[in-house]
């Protein structure tokens, strides 16, 4: 039962919005993903004293095709739905000096992302799996649609076609996964372990998985939409975005591909790490001449969600702890960046890093927190990106070390355009304009400093987030080496 | 057999209507008529009787489909109403209406070819006059002359082929058919050729390609209110038939026509939804996603599988609900003639309830979880994997994402801001509203709980 509490809460609220007045709308969602959290810390001690039975939950929904509501957390899931259930606040709190059109709407769409998301990192039962995966696409895409800027018909329709063509893909392999399994046949996750597929099978299945996930992660050569989208987006979609629904990807990689596709995975599995390798060496080297500090993030979003992939695929528990570490990690420190540049962009009305700078002068407390979230972001050692990344590049060497001496570069490559990039908006010669540029509001203080003091945790005590992850970890990785 | 009679007697008594001055009962009348129909059904569920020396079998097969399309027609009333108050002739319009409804239901739950001809006809002739009724209108009276031509070229087809399977089989009745092909026929060519003669009328009625070349032209011409009634009622009964006969007695002959339908399939979907992108006109674009959806509906056919039966239920009616919304916002929309898509500019700003069904509607007929179109296609799509049909799912697959992009285009010009059109606010009646909310809750609560749906045939 507490498992669905905490997945359809954010569903509730959201309906909510609909009998709202429309000058409370910010509040009440401020109060209902406060409540939400409250639920999360409640779950998470009830994990940590090891009850996990009272977590999952199994109802019948389409019973003759063997559908069910089924629900259940594991290391890995808790950790995304905390991290979900942080940001969310986080990124309400961070709109409030944005006065959106219809703000019950808006709100509305970003608690049902909520339950969607949410939904995604639980769900146990493959088609309901594919349901939330699907329906995380439909809140979004409005978000981008209605609030978002530029030529945004286009790109919104881009980002639907894309994803969407790549869940079709998915959901012809689970039903093919499903009619695999022993009979009466299932949907639930214990059932599609079991099912029987030769490596030919598992070969075409595992691209069939893979596009799909590689498209919202996104990954060399899928990942063309997700510049434009990024950018166009308002500023809460793209912390939406990038925060939290490409950590879908991973999560879909490492619970429904690992285990159900050994040998397609020992098949493809290198040629996947070429892929992230080149994601990660592309994304850097074009982030580095980007003007626009928007897109200059969804660049070194690419950057780093390929490094993680390529952590995934390494099948170690390294490679794959690292990947749970980073994934935290970064889905705070892109928020923070994303934030960083909604801030510059509503005070200075542009994001062209070549017509900024001087930042620092007037705001002292902005040029720390923009520092601190900056040195995470390139991993510098005692923030939450080091942990990750120092991880990652260990397992990612016990697999191949030359692969693991080219995802190095991103440690340079990401210092070299996120350095350039703060020295041109903050640093320098004080432009004319940035004179006008004042201190932080209260909203915005309290979510840079609450993102801030993340990112220092993380880097100093993050064994709670790896000991966590470790059990489920584990046996992802004990099942792959029996199967194979 | 009731509902039958129920729905014959009240033609009768509509067409008297004018005779006997008793117009302005007359909705009423139809309503409360077709609601008793629908009772009726609903009280002979589990009974399976057949009528007249096994001419007609009402099994739960054909009773839920007999439901589905009284209780299609009965929502379609909320606007259909009005199709009978403004013409002159209302009486007609309405008879006309219910017999092709009594054409409908004989065509679902016929056991006997003959009956079949005759159900195919009454439907055919109520609506070709019901095409041209808007008399003053060019476009109309194309629309029924387009319509009569082809409808019986098509006839001829579907006649010529019931004469062949006669002469090979010597019987009408389905049971007796398939017994006589099962023990092998004595010609087994001119079975065949009755086989696809059959098949060719059939396509023609569902309108799949390449026998679709009527369907744009008589939808947009017809008025609205028919093209409504035909895109759901004409094409649920439709397809009731059409699996139906081939899944009965032309079962033991699968290996000849079904790589016929499942490339048919394959081609309407294509045709329909490619041809849809390139319309300006809303009510031309849904004509041609009628089309596609038939492609789809045809791959359960194709598959042949025992959920076959139940996925061409739910699909027909997902696809029904959503496009009388479709058609409804069409209706309450486009008052000054303008039947394109940009008469939905800017509905999010003016009706943001509106735009909202509106946005679900758009997502059920393309397929989008978790509304009832997605189920629809799930269920079409596992049938068609588990009878081995890959190729034909992936082309599904491909063609959702086509029809994706023109549902869409309806959805981005509700959200656009622009709107040039905004002095001009139509307004909305309260059945348009009422319409609406039921189609598009309808297509949420089937979107959620399919599994009663599927159910009520299998």
């Amino acid at each position: 039962m507490l498992a669905l509490l905490l997945i359809f809460f954010p569903l509730l609220a959201a309906l909510g919005t609909l009998f709202l007045q429309r000058n409370n709308a910010k509040m009440y969602a401020m109060i209902s993903s406060l409540i939400q959290l409250g639920i999360t810390v409640y779950i998470f001690s009830v994990y940590l004293i090891g009850d996990v039975s009272l977590l999952a939950t199994d109802v019948p929904w389409v019973p003759n095709l063997g559908i069910n509501l089924k629900f259940g957390m594991d290391g890995i899931s808790i950790l995304l739905v905390a991290l979900t259930n942080i940001l969310t606040p986080l990124i309400i709190l961070s709109s409030f000096r944005n006065n959106y059109a219809n703000p019950n709407a808006f709100y509305g769409l970003i608690l049902l992302m909520q339950f969607a998301l949410l939904g995604v990192f639980t769900a146990l039962d493959g088609f309901l799996f594919y349901v939330f995966w699907e329906l995380a696409l439909i809140p979004i895409w409005f978000i981008c649609l209605l609030w978002g800027g530029g030529d945004r018909v286009r790109i919104t329709l881009k980002f639907f076609i894309y994803t969407l063509s790549g869940s079709l893909l998915m959901l012809i392999a689970l039903i093919f996964i499903y009619l695999q399994t022993p009979a009466p046949h299932n949907f639930s996750i214990d059932a599609l372990y079991q099912a029987s597929l030769t490596a030919e099978m598992q070969g075409y299945l595992f691209w069939c998985f893979f596009i799909a996930f590689a498209i919202k992660i996104p990954i060399f050569p899928f990942h063309t939409w997700q510049p434009d989208t990024y950018t166009d987006a308002p500023a809460q979609g793209s912390m939406l975005l990038s925060g939290i629904m490409l950590k879908m990807g991973v999560y879909g990689i490492i619970r429904w591909m690992l285990p159900i596709l050994p040998e397609g995975i020992a098949e493809w599995g290198n040629v996947v790490m070429i892929l992230c390798l080149i994601s990660i060496i592309y994304a850097s080297c074009i982030a580095i001449v980007q003007k626009d500090f928007k897109r200059l993030i969804a660049y070194s979003s690419i950057a780093h969600v390929g490094l993680i992939t390529a952590g995934v695929f390494t099948l170690n528990i390294q490679g794959l702890q690292g990947s749970m570490v980073q994934m935290l990690a970064h889905g705070v420190n892109v928020i923070g960046l994303f934030f960083i540049a909604d801030i510059i962009q509503r005070r200075m009305k542009t994001r062209d890093m070549n017509k900024l700078g001087g930042l620092a002068h007037n705001s002292p407390l902005f040029t720390i927190l923009f520092l601190i979230v900056l040195l995470g972001s390139v991993a510098l050692p005692l923030t939450n990106g080091f942990v990750g990344e120092f991880l990652l590049l260990t397992g990612i060497y016990s697999y191949n070390a030359w692969i693991a001496a080219g995802c190095g570069l991103t440690v340079i490559l990401g210092a070299v355009y996120m350095l350039r990039a703060y020295q041109k908006v903050m640093l320098g010669e004080l432009h004319e304009k940035s004179v006008e540029f004042t201190g932080l509001a209260k909203s915005e203080k309290i979510v840079l400093i609450v993102v801030a003091f993340l990112i220092i945790a993380g880097g100093i005590y993050p064994k709670p987030i790896l000991s966590i992850a470790q059990p489920a970890l584990e046996e992802i990785v004990l099942n792959l080496k029996g199967n194979l | 057999m009731k509902a039958l009679i129920l729905i014959s007697v009240l033609g009768v008594i509509a067409m008297m209507a004018d005779v006997f001055r008793y117009k302005k009962y007359l909705v009423p009348i139809i309503v409360a008529g077709l609601g008793a129909a629908l009772i009726s059904v609903i009280m002979d569920w589990d009974t399976g009787i057949r009528y007249f020396n096994d001419t007609a079998y009402f099994d739960n097969y054909a009773l839920a489909f007999i439901g589905a399309i009284l209780s299609i027609t009965l929502l379609w009333m909320f606007l259909g109403q009005e199709y009978f108050k403004n013409s002159n002739s209302n009486g007609e319009h309405a008879a006309l209406i219910l017999f092709a409804l009594a054409g409908a239901v004989v065509m679902i739950s016929f056991s006997d070819l003959t009956l079949f001809f005759i159900g195919l006809e009454i439907l055919s002739i109520s609506l070709y006059v019901l095409a041209a009724s808007d008399k003053l209108n060019l476009k109309s009276n194309e629309a029924g002359l387009k319509y009569f031509l082809m409808g019986a070229f098509a006839t001829g087809f579907l006649l010529f082929g019931i004469a062949l399977i006669y002469g090979a089989t010597g019987t009408f009745n389905l049971n007796g058919i398939h017994d006589a092909l099962a023990k092998g026929a004595n010609s087994p060519m001119i079975v065949k050729a009755g086989v696809l003669f059959i098949l060719v009328g059939l396509l023609f009625k569902v309108s799949a390609a390449p026998f679709h070349f009527w369907a744009p032209d008589v939808y947009e011409g017809s008025p609205t209110l028919i093209t409504m009634f035909m895109a759901t009622v004409v094409k649920i009964a439709a397809f009731a038939a059409f699996y139906r006969l081939f899944s009965t007695c032309f079962i033991s002959l699968a290996d000849t026509w079904i790589p016929v339908v499942a490339g048919l399939s394959a081609i309407t979907m294509l045709v329909g939804n490619i041809m849809a992108v390139f319309q300006s006109s809303f009510k031309r674009m849904l004509a041609y996603s009628s089309i596609a959806h038939a492609g789809y509906m045809m791959m359960a056919i194709a598959a042949m599988n025992e959920i076959s039966a139940g996925s061409i239920f739910l699909y027909a009616l997902a696809y029904s609900v959503g496009s009388l919304g479709a058609f409804a916002c069409l209706h309450a929309l486009s008052k000054n003639g303008d039947e394109s898509i940009s008469s939905f500019n800017g509905l999010w700003k003016r009706q943001p309830i509106v735009a909202i069904f509106l946005t679900l509607i758009m997502f059920s007929l393309a397929g989008i979880p978790p509304v009832a179109g997605f189920f629809a296609k799930y269920y079409l799509f596992y049938g068609a994997l588990s009878s081995g049909l890959t190729w034909l799912v992936l082309i599904a697959i491909l063609s959702s994402l086509i029809g994706v992009y023109y549902y869409f285009r309806v959805i981005f010009a509700t959200f656009r801001e622009d709107s040039s059109s905004e002095a001009e606010l139509p307004v909305l009646l309260p059945r348009h509203y009422i319409l609406l909310a039921i189609t598009a809750l309808v297509s949420l609560g089937m979107g959620l709980f399919p599994a009663w749906f599927q159910s009520l045939i299998s």
